[in-house]
């Protein structure tokens, strides 16, 4: 539906500033540096990074509120934006919804008229008449349950009443495409958290198409049908939740989501789908790799502390055993972590709380092969 | 290495594009098309003519001024003959500019060091009678810099001011006070532009996060050596700037020079330029030379004041966000301070009120006797009642101050939305551009723009044209400190959740920004109002006879000698200038922060 080509955007250089390229005569550093995906119609796709990875700014790009410095967007066969082209729809003629990560609630206006707005600003042609406009936003007033506030004067509002206002005046002309900036990050904790749910309800019971920018994992991991990546202006991967976190494709995107143990290895055989590798402290077996490496590459290793099962008796008859020492134990409260010394190596596993293992007491370590990923070596 | 994974995006690098050129490039007549159809847009044309505005407003009169000056009597090259006739021979330039900076810096030094200490008081300390601080800082902006210093003529003239009959000559049988000197000017100045100082340390002292301080006590310092080693040094920026501000403030002043100088030959650079152009025959050269040598000196401290501030940055102490600290408890001293305030409010506002309404009851001026007390009468009020000039006078000032206002905060709304908004090329030249005025003195303005106009074929000197020109042009940079800073504190989301929302940028502008703006705008349109009816120094050498406003008549009323008409016009405009004043604020409109000038 959408689709985003070698987007790029870059800055005359500051001192300081990361991401340097050097061209003829002039630095730039670059925000966004050649991004490509595509948003398939009906799914939330979401835009997760570090906070500066350049995922608002393609966001932003998309809207039109941004001028890109390269790439293309297309919205099915419109172009929005095509840099040797010189095509640069403007954010008005572009009729995305989109939700600010300040909720950007007008505040000299009601609620009412705040959600008009989108429909009392188009063009006389298309505009719908007053009452149909009425109709329609008491319509999307009561969708996101706030029907009962509409005259309203729009900063009396608490902070997720707000964040749903933003919401409705987004979905009012029932755009083809809902841009959602950090829709959540000013909610508190627990309110953040039913707000998950609540607008992964309304996108799939609207079946709307979304991007969705977030720097918060879990959010992503919760709401989003796709996720990409991103990282200093590129995206690391983009897959399903599911595969970003069990099979995350770069030594980033394993650090940046979740926690996980890294271990340096060297590839010494590849029979079918198995892989074993020599880590300092022995072998270890890896399956299902999504790419077979060669014989003889340095990898290196990621295993999430929750694939570690931790002992206080051997096991014996599985294929990845450590034995070591705890060191230190933390009590999170729905889990509990152990870091156990293996010779170099400090493992973190995680576990139920029910097991404690004091600080000194030799363990083993086992983690099944498929829980093993192979993590290219920046 | 081979283990990338299958869903990894193709990485940069390999754009088609070539180059990271900053902007696509299409072909050239495509662009120039583009260009075009942009520039004759609404927005275009709005935006593009604000910018040609300013750019007239704030460079033309300067560029006639220096065209002028350096040209010789022939007008066919260029001379210095202007200058030396400004500067040499019997022109006792030397004196003059040892006045002009003794006068500025004295001004200056005594506005900081008042202001700071009651900003510190009043922030800092729980000092009593809080309020009176803001009364009092509402003095220049409801009495104009002629009618504070007449006022203070009253006071401290040598032979028959209110200090010396009263105070000095039956305590010690002297008069030591001369109101008609250096010290007198400097003191009145001071008095006039503390407030101003005071209202830029307020907000310093309130910005400034007051855990810096205290955790400097939890290092264990006391509190004499917090205020030394942390509290002054992280105001000093805000000191720094407002010194300087106010040093260019009383170096471009003319009326308490004018009034306070001129009697006993004491001249500055503005009160030098009026004699000059007093003479016969006018030398216009060699005031526009010193109209060049006194708009760099104030170009030199406005630049020193940038650069002081650009190199200060590094340790903002301003955040934007106000924080009340907890006030130091004063203890014993705190009756002391408190008699303090009332007698500051005492000597600078109420006294100088005072006296003008006094002289305004009396036939001729004298020092409060019984005799003078049993002779007060009306007359002067009806005298002006029937004055016709007098309305004609109001009326031309409201006239010009209504327009000046609404050109000014029109205009600077658009310009602000380019400088803040926009990334368009030029966008800070255009900025500085709108700034230049405040370097420019009245008096130089008055003179660069009758030259501007007795030259060019627009029939508008001697009308209230040109009055309306020079304001718009003096005031240009205080409407946009208020159309910026209005706009600065509002979110671009929400200009971008309109486009978003489908709205063009004229239906941005007139239904987000503007609504949003508004009170900023109110507060600038109603400043500018309130300071068009005291300007003085360039309206003194650009209106004509029939064309006067309010301050000039009472400039007239000095220096025909008329001091008790001159007090009851005063009274008048005090109580206008009052009843503008509190409806701004019954509108919502703030002073304080961005209101920072007097003439």
């Amino acid at each position: 539906m959408l689709t985003v080509e070698s987007l790029a955007k870059s800055y005359e250089s500051s001192a300081g500033a990361a991401r340097r390229r050097k061209s003829a005569d002039s630095t730039r550093v670059f925000a966004v540096d050649g991004v490509d995906f595509d948003v398939r119609d009906g799914e939330l796709f979401t835009l997760l990074g570090p906070s500066g990875c350049g995922k608002t700014t393609t966001l932003r790009s998309i809207a039109g509120l941004e001028q890109p410095t390269a790439g293309r967007v297309r919205l099915g066969d419109r172009v929005l934006f095509d840099a040797a082209r010189g095509v640069n729809l403007r954010a008005n003629r572009r009729g995305f919804g989109m939700v600010f990560q300040s909720y950007a609630i007008w505040p000299h206006m009601s609620v009412f008229k705040n959600v008009s707005f989108p429909l009392d600003v188009m063009p006389r042609g298309k505009r719908p008449g007053r009452k149909e406009i009425e109709e329609r936003v008491h319509q999307v007033l009561d969708v996101i349950e706030l029907g009962a506030y509409a005259s309203r004067p729009a900063t009396k509002l608490s902070g997720g009443q707000q964040q749903r206002l933003a919401l409705a005046r987004a979905l009012v002309t029932r755009p083809e495409l809902m841009l959602l900036d950090e829709p959540l990050s000013n909610l508190d904790a627990k309110l953040r958290e039913s707000m998950r749910f609540e607008l992964k309800r309304l996108q799939r019971e609207l079946n709307l198409t979304a991007i969705y920018v977030t720097h918060d994992q879990s959010e992503a991991l919760v709401m989003s049908n796709r996720i990409a990546v991103m990282n200093e202006g590129r995206i690391e991967q983009i897959g399903k939740p599911r595969e970003i976190y069990t099979r995350p494709a770069t030594r980033f995107v394993a650090e940046f989501i979740g926690t996980s143990n890294f271990i340096e290895a060297r590839v010494v055989s590849v029979t079918g789908g198995e892989v074993a590798v020599e880590t300092t402290q022995g072998r270890l077996i890896a399956r299902e790799c999504p790419r077979t490496p060669a014989l003889g590459d340095t990898v290196l290793l990621s295993i999430r502390p929750e694939s570690v099962d931790v002992s206080t008796a051997p096991r014996g008859d599985v294929p990845n055993e450590w034995s070591g020492k705890v060191r230190t134990r933390a009590f999170l409260g729905d889990a509990i972590d152990h870091i156990t010394g293996v010779g170099d190596l400090e493992i973190r596993s995680r576990s139920n709380p029910t097991v404690s293992i004091p600080p000194g007491t030799e363990v083993h370590l086992s983690v099944a092969p498929d829980k093993v990923t192979l993590v290219p070596v920046d | 290495m081979a283990l990338a994974s299958t869903a990894t995006a193709p990485r940069g690098g390999d754009h088609e594009t070539p180059g990271p050129g900053p902007s696509p490039e299409p072909t050239a007549p495509g662009r120039l098309l583009a260009l075009l159809r942009r520039l004759l847009s609404f927005q275009g044309l709005l935006v593009g003519g604000a910018v040609v505005i300013v750019g007239y407003l704030a460079l033309v009169p300067l560029g006639y001024l220096v065209h002028d000056t350096f040209l010789n009597s022939t007008g066919t090259g260029v001379s210095l003959g202007a200058f030396s006739r400004a500067y040499g021979g019997n022109s006792q330039a030397g004196s003059m500019m040892l006045n002009s900076l003794g006068f500025a810096l004295g001004s200056a030094a005594l506005a900081l060091v008042l202001g700071t200490v009651l900003a510190y008081v009043q922030v800092r300390t729980d000092t009593p009678f809080k309020g009176l601080f803001f009364a009092a800082s509402l003095v220049p902006l409801i009495v104009p810099g002629i009618l504070y210093a007449t006022s203070w003529i009253f006071l401290g003239d040598p032979s028959s001011g209110v200090i010396n009959t009263l105070v000095f000559k039956p305590l010690f049988g002297t008069a030591p006070v001369n109101i008609f000197s250096v010290w007198g000017m400097i003191w009145v100045q001071g008095l006039h532009l503390a407030p101003v100082t005071f209202l830029l340390m307020v907000a310093a002292f309130r910005a400034m996060d007051p855990s810096l301080e205290e955790s400097a006590a939890m290092s264990g310092a006391r509190r004499s050596t917090v205020l030394r080693r942390i509290t002054v040094p992280l105001l000093r920026p805000a000191m720094i700037s407002a010194s300087l501000l106010m040093f260019v403030q009383s170096l471009e002043s003319f009326e308490v020079p004018g009034l306070l100088g001129l009697q006993n030959g004491i001249y500055v650079f503005t009160s030098r330029i009026y004699f000059v152009l007093r003479a016969y025959p006018i030398d216009y050269g060699a005031a526009g030379a010193l109209a060049i040598g006194l708009l760099l000196i104030a170009a030199a401290g406005v630049l020193l004041s940038g650069w002081l501030q650009r190199s200060s940055r590094n340790f903002q102490t301003v955040t934007g966000k106000a924080f009340r600290p907890r006030p130091v408890d004063l203890g014993r001293a705190r009756p002391w301070v408190g008699a303090g305030v009332i007698v500051y409010f005492l000597v600078t506002v109420v006294l100088p009120v005072a006296v003008l309404v006094y002289a305004s009851l009396l036939k001729y001026y004298a020092a409060p006797s019984r005799k003078t007390l049993g002779s007060m009468s009306l007359e002067n009020y009806s005298e002006v009642l029937h004055m016709p000039l007098a309305f004609t006078a109001l009326k031309n000032s409201l006239i010009v101050g209504v327009g000046a206002a609404t050109a000014v905060m029109l205009l600077t709304s658009v310009v602000s939305w380019v400088v803040l908004r926009t990334k368009a090329p030029g966008r800070r030249v255009l900025d500085l551009v709108a700034f230049t005025p405040i370097v420019i003195p009245g008096l130089v303005l008055g003179l660069a723009l009758s030259f501007v106009y007795l030259r060019m074929p627009l029939p508008i000197y001697g009308t209230l044209l040109i009055l309306l020109v020079s304001y718009c042009t003096r005031y240009l940079p205080y409407g946009m400190r208020y159309s910026s800073s209005a706009m600065a504190q509002m979110s671009p989301e929400l200009e971008e959740s309109a486009a978003v929302s489908g709205a063009s940028w004229f239906q941005t502008f007139r239904r987000v920004l503007l609504p949003l703006m508004s009170s900023g705008i109110l507060a600038g349109w109603v400043y500018i109002l309130v300071v068009s009816f005291r300007e003085l120094s360039s309206t003194i050498l650009l209106y004509s006879p029939g064309k006067e406003v309010l301050s000039v008549l009472i400039w007239e009323q000095f220096e025909n000698g008329q001091f008790t008409t001159l007090a009851a016009l005063g009274v008048c405009m005090v109580l206008i200038l009052v009843l503008l004043v509190s409806i701004a604020y019954r509108l919502g409109a703030r002073f304080g922060l961005q209101g920072d000038s007097s003439n």
